[in-house]
């Protein structure tokens, strides 16, 4: 077996786990050695490419848990090919970005932690053959995206963006979650390799729409689709390099991702088009809209990348060959050109202290390779040629010719799209360093950034220029057999070449459209900015978020009301809610097993524990009637020891030591507590007494009919049988009670041992805020 | 000293109570005891002693915080569950050492579910007396502050 892919996520977890360390022992130097990781992981994925595009993919199996169809199989082909080396490549050039930008950051190591963590999940999604442990993955990077988006969490706005995003996505994941489940039942498998060739099976299912809906409704807010829209643009509240890469390269793909894995199982049915078509055009639309009016630089990167998504999920959702080819195309060149525009903003925001796009301007001169790299990007994101950029647009433009009749629209919300992201391209990218400088007006006195921070931004954009004039590496072993994976069809040639493309065609003339129309935008920028703010408040409440924010305010009025109403913070109606509950439970169990009759042979009892168990019953009446919390307690102790007293008699004196002792250490306690109350008062009405009463014997007279007619109830005495027969044979113990507790049910123990200990840290957690205010206090 | 005859029943019952606790839970596996009982039966005696005199009497006896003995006891547990795991069984899976007689105790079988119950001790330890100590801080503050 193959450990490339273990090893992948090994070394990028182990990086993780250890990256506090490594930050306190090597300080700013740890970027370099933390970057190494997502490297080997990058080499170990890349020296798999050969095999992966002869149409061999990798596999790595381990059972996990066989009968809830839960496997650990991870699996390569083309398509996790592609998105691990964005991953893994991107992601060491961010590592690096981050220790730069960051730099002399307390916190850095924590960030580190956060980052890798990130990545070792996102890794494990996109490799993941299972769908439950695709799903486990999905989770960790809502989880680890949570912590990042809210690093900067003495900010309120930080924290309400990030529990924002958690909210979206993680109901999205509910909802997915149900969907594979239902894939899994329709199915019968977990394996996204074996379901991939049951489309017909799951399209004639009655649960086909079903499960198209609660998937999309995962992937859509995880790929931040209309109506889920929102959280993207307020996720850039995290710092620069979690946009770039979360945000922009990797998380918000997982959606486009995970539709694109399902494509060969789903696609077919009208409606995952029709959905996937136009929730993908309303997006792009919607996103490159709002995009005209930003301001912030990175703000304006959030809407394009909201308008790549839509586009992306468009195209999946036209699904002919052109558009499939376009969108894997797409998908990596906006990979490569977004993580480097977001790290030039975030470098132009380090060195001049705004992200401003209308005070920044003339930078090329203090700036200059992070102006190259800025300008590579945003021709690349314009989609001129010979970048890589222009490949995907030409490939969408001979995706839409080839569309008939109505569906002709989103050709041209296609070029509507293109020609205003072009605008926006050059607004972030290109704006801030040309025009005449304006350095006054900046809040820091600009200079180049250092050299950790326009490695990253130069590597990818260089990347970009390359494989748009040499396409051949990148389409031999990525593309194609990306298409193959997505289309569950055979991998075949591709030709992508530039003078290819280059041709007096219908797709070129509107390349030109776009060029001209993009330069439009970009030169009537400022028309755009003097009423933005009028414009943005004018549908701020008819949007998405506010329609989000009302429902999480709704919720939260409804959890107080409840709260409210149930809890009253009074010991006394807790006790009885808990009893009227658990009779409730009693009164049906009862009469699901034959009602109120029993039978009981009374000549069995003893004396010795009739007289015993009537000491107990005074007890608990002088308990009820005493005046003082010493009496209460003694008489409790009573009935506590009564009941170990029952156990010895009856041979269970394991039970006896430690009800005794338990009982001891009670009466001990409560003395430490009981000793600091106010005087027993006596604060019930007559009626609440009474109802109380009424309450407490109905519950004592219904256990005890339960207890009578359990012992007539003839279970199965195997089980503990076979425990006593096994107990010295195969434990070496004549206890069975301890052979039970330590070794066949050890796991068991092992949890309540960690339940106590958990315990016992929140009891003293409570008391110490407790003795910490008495003091302030009394001081 | 709070109490004369309780601090002095404390002074004497205490070493008595400990090594008492450590049979209970050497002799659990077959008769009457193990890790819970003898836990329990360690944690009194440092409660004696808290009751006798003072609880930060008890924590001196003690000498580490009982938060590292609930840590110790887990990960002894936890740690108890891997040499089952060599030969390919489930994880916490019994293994034995071969019997040997030592004087004084006999045939003695050591295995891991004994090493198993060692942590259940400890934390049955810990979880008593960090709660114990917990609450008798509090009252103390309180006594402070009347």
């Amino acid at each position: 077996m193959d450990y490339s892919l273990p090893f992948s996520l090994a070394i990028i977890f182990g990086a993780a786990t250890l990256a506090p360390l490594i930050f306190r022992c090597m300080k700013h130097h740890a970027k370099w050695l933390l970057a190494a990781a997502p490297q080997a992981a990058f080499i170990a994925l890349i020296s798999q490419a050969g095999s992966v595009s002869a149409g061999i993919p990798l596999v790595y199996e381990v059972d996990w848990f066989a009968r809830l169809g839960t496997a650990f199989d991870l699996r390569l082909d083309g398509l996790s090919l592609i998105m691990g080396l964005l991953i893994t490549g991107i992601g060491s050039l961010i590592i690096v970005y981050a220790g730069g930008y960051m730099h002399g950051h307390p916190k850095l190591g924590r960030f580190y932690l956060y980052l890798l963590s990130f990545m070792a999940a996102m890794l494990g999604l996109v490799l993941s053959d299972n769908l439950i442990l695709l799903f486990i993955f999905w989770e960790l990077t809502s989880i680890t995206s949570y912590l990042l988006i809210g690093f900067n969490h003495e900010e309120k706005s930080s924290r309400w963006k990030a529990l924002q995003a958690l909210l979206v996505t993680g109901l999205g994941a509910m909802a997915l979650l149900a969907g594979l489940l239902l894939i899994g039942m329709v199915t019968g498998s977990y394996s996204f390799s074996e379901i991939n060739g049951m489309g017909d099976l799951l399209q004639a299912s009655p649960w086909y729409t079903a499960i198209v809906l609660l998937v999309l409704g995962g992937a859509f807010t995880k790929s931040a689709q209309v109506p889920f829209h929102f959280w993207l643009p307020n996720a850039m509240a995290g710092p620069t390099p979690v946009s770039a890469y979360l945000h922009s390269a990797t998380m918000v793909k997982a959606g486009i991702f995970l539709m694109a894995r399902l494509n060969p199982a789903l696609s077919g049915g009208l409606l995952w088009e029709y959905m996937l078509s136009i929730f993908g055009a309303l997006t792009l639309l919607l996103a490159m809209f709002l995009g005209l009016f930003q301001k912030d630089a990175k703000s304006i990167l959030a809407y394009t990348t909201l308008g790549v998504l839509g586009v992306l999920t468009m195209l999946l959702g036209i699904g002919s060959e052109y558009a499939i080819k376009a969108m894997v195309v797409f998908l990596i060149g906006h990979a490569l050109y977004k993580a480097t525009l977001f790290m030039v903003v975030g470098a132009i925001d380090h060195e001049t202290g705004t992200r401003d796009v209308t005070l920044l301007r003339g930078l090329r001169k203090l700036m200059p390779i992070s102006a190259l790299a800025g300008g590579l990007a945003a021709l690349s994101m314009s989609g001129l040629p010979p970048f890589f950029g222009f490949i995907g647009k030409e490939l969408i433009y001979k995706a839409g010719v080839k569309l008939n009749g109505a569906e002709l629209v989103f050709l041209g919300i296609a070029l509507v799209g293109n020609l205003i992201m072009m605008g926006l391209a050059l607004k972030a990218g290109v704006g801030p360093f040309i025009g005449k400088p304006n350095h006054a007006a900046l809040p820091k006195k600009p200079h180049e950034a250092p050299f950790s921070m326009w490695l990253g931004p130069i590597v990818l954009s260089v990347a970009g220029l390359v494989i748009g004039i040499m396409p051949f590496w990148v389409t031999e072993y990525m593309v194609s057999p990306a298409l193959a994976a997505i289309q569950g069809a055979q991998i075949e040639h591709l030709d992508l070449a530039l003078w290819n493309l280059v041709k007096p065609n219908l797709p070129l003339l509107l390349s030109g459209v776009t060029v001209l129309g993009g330069f439009f935008v970009f030169l009537n920028r400022t028309r755009f900015w003097a009423v933005a703010d009028r414009v943005l408040a004018a549908i701020r409440p008819y949007g998405a978020e506010a329609l989000y924010e009302r429902i999480f305010n709704a919720t939260i009025w409804l959890s107080k009301t409840q709260t409210r109403c149930l809890q009253t913070g009074r010991l006394h109606d807790y006790v009885f809610m808990i009893v009227l509950a658990t009779v409730s439970f009693l009164v049906w169990a009862i009469f699901s097993y034959g009602g109120l009759h029993f039978d009981v042979n009374w000549g069995e009892f003893d004396p010795l524990m009739v007289g015993l168990l009537i000491v107990m019953i005074i007890a608990t009446l002088v308990a009820v009637a005493a005046t003082s919390y010493m009496v209460v307690l003694v008489a409790l102790g009573i009935v506590g020891f009564g009941i170990s007293l029952i156990f010895v008699y009856y041979g269970a004196p394991d039970l006896a030591i430690t009800q005794l002792l338990v009982e001891t250490l009670t009466v001990v306690l409560f003395m430490y507590v009981i000793l600091k109350l106010p005087p027993l008062k006596r604060i019930s009405s007559r009626m609440m007494k009474l109802r109380d009463a009424v309450l407490a014997s109905v519950f004592g007279g219904l256990m005890t009919i339960l207890v009578l007619k359990a012992v007539n109830i003839q279970f199965d005495h195997a089980i503990s049988d076979q425990l006593a027969a096994m107990s010295y044979p195969e434990a070496k113990g004549k206890n069975v009670v301890n052979v039970i507790l330590v070794d066949f049910r050890a796991l068991d123990t092992l949890g309540e041992i960690t339940v106590i200990s958990a315990a016992a840290l929140g009891i003293a957690a409570l008391v110490a805020v407790k003795v910490k205010k008495r003091k302030e206090g009394g001081a | 000293m709070k109490y004369f005859i309780l601090g002095y029943a404390g002074r004497i019952l205490f070493p008595i109570l400990i090594v008492l606790s450590l049979i209970v839970l050497y002799r659990g596996h077959n008769l009457p005891g193990g890790g819970f009982i003898g836990g329990l039966m360690a944690a009194t005696a440092y409660i004696l002693i808290g009751l006798g005199r003072t609880m930060a009497q008890a924590k001196a006896y003690l000498r580490v915080d009982p938060v590292l003995l609930l840590a110790v006891g887990l990960a002894i547990a936890v740690l108890s569950g891997f040499p089952g795991m060599l030969g390919g069984d489930a994880f916490l899976t019994g293994r034995w050492l071969p019997d040997f007689t030592l004087p004084l105790l006999g045939k003695v079988h050591l295995g891991t579910p004994l090493i198993f119950d060692v942590g259940v001790y400890l934390t049955v330890i810990g979880f008593v007396l960090h709660t114990t100590f917990s609450l008798a801080e509090l009252s103390h503050a309180e006594d402070e502050e009347a």
